[in-house]
């Protein structure tokens, strides 16, 4: 974490004279992901890079980084294929460590509810509202869709969920009022992201920790908006064969986590 | 008449490459010669368009063939071939060359020139005056329009194993994206997701 500044690119992404130095995006516990072009000059991709980890053995490195990186790359193929809506992979070098996907212009599921819920003060977000029940009904679809095709996601997040946001010509936000505004954020299609932890199952009870973890993540970084998290699962409950059985599950999943927190 | 285009893939601006589309290809048979003889001059990807489904399929290909050829790690004999290599699901590159190369009856002809290749021959001929006056046929844009034009897509989805797109929208009730609700939006979306999976199994390949 000392050296943040000093990340180093792989090649060919480290050599370019014309091309501007891709900043970075975000910083994980493995990976870097940076924004920079691929293919066209014109083609936004997110650069997921595994820098090398100078702790471990070499060999070991390199083995380890490469089986992430082709997981990774090989549950959003299987995705794309599927049609469940996930970015494309443009490109990868597992020995040199790197991911190329699609850039999703847009914003995390995180930052779309922050945007829609942020009110002056006496001011409530109407948490009954078209566009942001709307808008959990899709991340409901779109979780039905992963698992139905038997993936399980395993970092289900606020800020691994997207809001494609949605190409239109004149309308400029600009001639909007606040509340239309807010509205607009919620629009678009929901989009997974992030695969590092994906893995391939149809089991209920991994189907419903994944939910449940989801829920976590929704409580923590939307407690005003707990009741949201009923229309995701609502919709998600009518979208597959199966899903009802993964409901009643995660009422476990759900006890086995209160126990658990109490005892500990 | 088009004169080719000299294009700059991001981040391998050094290699800049060139790439000339003709149509209406009469000497397909001659140019294919070219290449088993091993004739120098024609140090060429010469691909067959049918089996191409846009720029970005074209494009991602010659990076991994660069890419591959800076890190010495080239499965065929230069970067030109690898072109043709790159572009194929598995790594047969005798079928490779028969799937995705120039046959005696290629129609439309892709013909790519990486320049300052690494570890190539430095050639002394303009690529797009070569072509010009080697291929007998109609030069055109390298365009996404011109190439949906000739792409086989039947073809192409039988070489990648793509499931038709009913296929899979029949295998979910909920599946329907609200994307396609509108039928040239349809088509475009199509072709895209399409580009998308293809690119994927691209860069897997070799995995
Ligand atoms: N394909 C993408 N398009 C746009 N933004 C992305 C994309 N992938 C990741 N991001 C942004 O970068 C953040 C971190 O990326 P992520 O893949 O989740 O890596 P990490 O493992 O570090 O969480 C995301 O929360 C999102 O804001
Ligand atoms: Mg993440």
């Amino acid at each position: 974490m000392a050296q943040s500044t000093t990340h180093t690119l792989p090649p060919p992404f480290n050599s370019s004279s014309t091309t501007p130095k891709p900043p970075l995006i975000t910083q994980g516990a493995e990976a870097l992901l940076y924004k920079t072009t691929y293919l066209t000059p014109s083609t936004p991709i997110a650069l997921k890079h595994r820098p090398k980890k100078s702790y471990r053995h070499p060999t070991l490195d390199t083995r380890l980084t490469k089986a992430r990186i082709l997981a990774e790359a090989r549950v959003l193929v299987k995705c794309k294929r599927e049609g469940v809506v996930v970015p494309a992979v443009l490109g990868a070098d597992w020995e040199e460590g790197w991911l190329a996907c699609e850039w999703i212009e847009g914003k995390t599921i995180r930052a779309a509810l922050d945007g829609y819920l942020k009110r002056d003060v006496g001011e409530e977000a109407d948490l009954r509202g078209e566009g942001v029940r709307g808008l959990m009904g899709r991340i409901g679809v779109v979780l039905a869709k992963l698992h139905g095709i038997g993936v399980v996601h395993g970092d289900l997040t606020t800020s691994n969920l997207m809001v494609r946001q949605l190409e239109r010509e004149g309308d400029g936000l600009e001639s909007l009022s606040l509340g239309e505004n807010r509205e607009k954020g919620l629009e678009g299609e929901v989009v997974i992201i992030d695969f590092g932890l994906a893995t391939q199952s149809v089991q209920d009870e991994d189907r419903a920790v994944d939910l449940y973890v989801l829920e976590r993540a929704f409580g923590s970084t939307h407690p005003q908006a707990e009741g949201l998290f009923e229309e995701v699962l609502r919709v998600y409950g009518e979208s597959y064969k199966g899903a009802k059985v993964v409901l009643r599950r995660l009422e476990d999943v759900r006890l086995r986590g209160r126990k658990k927190s109490m005892i500990g | 008449m088009s004169a080719g285009s000299e294009l700059k893939l991001p981040h391998l601006e050094a290699y800049p490459v060139h790439v000339s589309l003709f149509q209406d290809v009469t000497n397909a048979e001659f140019l294919k010669r070219q290449l088993l003889e091993g004739n120098a001059e024609y140090e060429y990807a010469f691909l067959d368009a049918t089996t191409i489904i846009s720029v970005n399929h074209v494009l991602a290909a010659v990076f991994r063939a660069i890419n591959d050829s800076i890190h010495n790690r080239l499965k065929s004999r230069n970067v030109h071939s690898e072109i043709v290599f790159s572009l194929s699901p598995n790594n047969n590159i005798a079928e490779s060359f028969r799937r995705f190369g120039v046959s005696d009856t290629t129609n439309t002809l892709l013909a790519i020139k990486v320049l300052n290749a690494p570890n190539s021959a430095v050639t002394r001929l303009d690529p797009a005056s070569h072509l010009g006056s080697c291929v007998e046929g109609n030069r055109i844009e390298f365009s996404d329009e011109n190439l949906k034009h000739s792409a086989d897509l039947p073809r192409i989805r039988k070489i990648y194993k793509l499931n038709s797109s009913d296929n899979s929208k029949s295998k979910g009730k909920s599946a329907k994206s609200e994307s396609t609700t509108n039928g040239v939006h349809n088509e475009a979306h199509e072709l895209k997701e399409m580009e998308a999976v293809i690119l994927g199994i691209m860069a897997l390949k070799g995995s």
